[in-house]
């Protein structure tokens, strides 16, 4: 799926051998008792980035995106009904760059994948509280701005990422590594969590589409 | 040698073409399904703020006072029941058991004691015989077995105690959802058009040459590698790729079904049914034939 920008996700998820929901293997010791066990692998393709990276897994960003898409899938994975399982999530962000000295609008990784991610799980039948989407968001001249495209983001301004569980409007993450003021805080979250139900909005649209098809074919 | 490219097309929504609405109550994750308090909870839902909620995306289906919410899309994994039919692919040889891969959430089992030895013999079975089993079976090598017992999470335990099943030979594996293999009295078919078929319950359809002579003596060990002759080799080439098309056009699965979209599909060449209008065509004929059969 891509977001306005052009930030595009694949997210890999059910197939027979790279199964979503698994019976953990290895290390049993990790296996929780009572709950299922929530793995977010975040690799970026080599061409992803303004340079090639050769290194696309190991490396801190991928890490701490990876630990972020964790946090969040816990609280929205109904978890207690797969114990001594793994809920495995993989995902890839594609993003191409156009020519050196354009640089495409793409910024906004985290929110693209949490979305992508929260597709994934709903389609590989895994119970969830709620949709999940994100957003970013920033704060640049005195305006709040959503969906911050590569541009703004390398701008240097304060940047929060917030996903969101729209029905109930809880906050499964809310994150930022940056100095904002507190008084703007609240423009800038209200910024987010808008653009994070308009991505809902269209979420919601397309699965009931999918079920509705489904329900066609199969529910006779 | 010439190729054919097509670009990527929009795909029309099947429900146009069906023609068909569904009167069920469709939700979504964090749908509200209602706010009486008086049902009980089934799959699928989870009581928040005295509210039920849906937590997958599907139908709502109410049984006097259960209210579950049926997925649609969870059915892409199949959940074992004892007596069904699998087709599996073998991915672990461990201590006293196989690992079969069966399209399920969790790995089925396939204990040495449930598998049928050489020569059908009934006897213990020693240390020599754990020692051996890979000879018998491999990493990778596909059986046919029955669904003996299911273990509490859902894992499913096989048997192979019959000379009808065992290790497959040559033929062609298709997978596809579970739920589109119709359940029926016998799942191996012997199709007049000259191949056989097995229609796995867990979404695994093999189809290989009809064996001239059934061997009783091999127990489903001993594969039969004799040279497949072209005639039969189209026969099985047609036959999978009529499979593939009837289940991209959603239809169900059982011999009859298979048999009428091999019949439609004689006037076009084999990979010409692989192509969208054909396959359209040839499916919209078999659902025809199929409604005059019944009505």
């Amino acid at each position: 799926m891509s977001l306005p920008g052009h930030t595009k996700c694949r997210t890999e998820y059910i197939r027979p051998k790279t199964a979503l929901l698994r019976k953990i293997r290895g290390s049993r010791s990790r296996a929780l008792p009572d709950r299922a066990l929530v793995n977010c692998q975040y690799s970026s393709a080599t061409f992803s980035t303004g340079e090639r990276k050769r290194r696309p897994h190991g490396d801190r960003k991928s890490c701490e995106m990876g630990l972020q898409l964790r946090q969040t899938f816990e609280a929205a994975i109904l978890t207690q009904l797969h114990p001594r399982s793994q809920i495995d999530i993989y995902v890839q962000p594609l993003r191409g760059v156009v020519s050196l000295q354009v640089l495409q609008a793409d910024g906004g990784t985290y929110a693209a994948c949490v979305n992508a991610a929260t597709l994934a799980v709903l389609d590989a039948g895994i119970p969830m509280r709620d949709f999940v989407c994100a957003c970013s968001a920033g704060f640049v001249d005195g305006t709040a701005l959503a969906d911050l495209s590569h541009v703004e983001e390398a701008a240097g301004g304060p940047q929060l990422a917030l996903a969101l569980l729209p029905a109930s409007g809880q906050i499964a993450l809310l994150e930022m590594d940056a100095r904002l003021h507190e008084d703007h805080l609240e423009w800038v979250l209200e910024a987010a969590a808008q653009a994070a139900r308009d991505v809902h909005t269209l979420l919601d649209r397309v699965v009931r589409q999918h079920v509705h098809e489904a329900s066609i074919l199969l529910g006779d | 040698m010439a190729m054919e490219m097509r670009l990527p097309a929009a795909r029309k929504p099947l429900s146009e073409v069906l023609a068909r609405d569904t009167k069920k109550h469709l939700v979504v994750p964090g749908d509200t399904i209602t706010t009486d308090t008086g049902f009980m909870r089934g799959h699928g839902t989870y009581m928040g703020e005295e509210k039920l909620i849906a937590s997958v995306a599907g139908s709502v289906e109410r049984v006097n006072k259960l209210i579950c919410v049926w997925s649609f899309l969870l059915s892409s994994r199949y959940n074992g029941e004892v007596g069904d039919i699998v087709v599996g692919r073998i991915t672990e040889v461990q201590q006293k058991r196989w690992k079969v891969d069966t399209n399920s959430r969790l790995d089925s089992v396939l204990l040495l004691s449930s598998m049928n030895l050489p020569g059908g013999e009934l006897r213990r079975r020693s240390a020599e015989d754990e020692l051996a089993m890979r000879g018998f079976l491999q990493e990778g090598d596909l059986i046919s077995a029955e669904v003996q017992a299911v273990f509490s999470d859902g894992a499913v335990s096989l048997h192979t105690r019959s000379l009808k099943y065992g290790k497959l030979g040559q033929g062609v594996l298709v997978q596809v959802s579970p739920s589109l293999v119709k359940r029926q009295k016998t799942h191996f078919h012997d199709l007049p058009c000259g191949a056989s078929v097995i229609l796995g319950n867990n979404g695994f359809v093999w189809i290989y040459p009809t064996p001239e002579h059934k061997d009783e003596d091999a127990g489903g060990f001993i594969p039969d590698l004799e040279p497949v002759s072209l005639t039969d080799r189209e026969v099985i080439s047609r036959l999978r790729n009529c499979v593939v098309s009837l289940v991209t056009q959603r239809m169900m699965l059982y011999d009859t079904s298979i048999l009428y979209c091999y019949e439609a599909s004689l006037p076009h060449q084999i990979k010409d049914i692989l192509k969208p209008e054909v396959m359209e065509e040839i499916v919209l004929e078999t659902r025809q034939r199929l409604l005059e059969q019944e009505g």
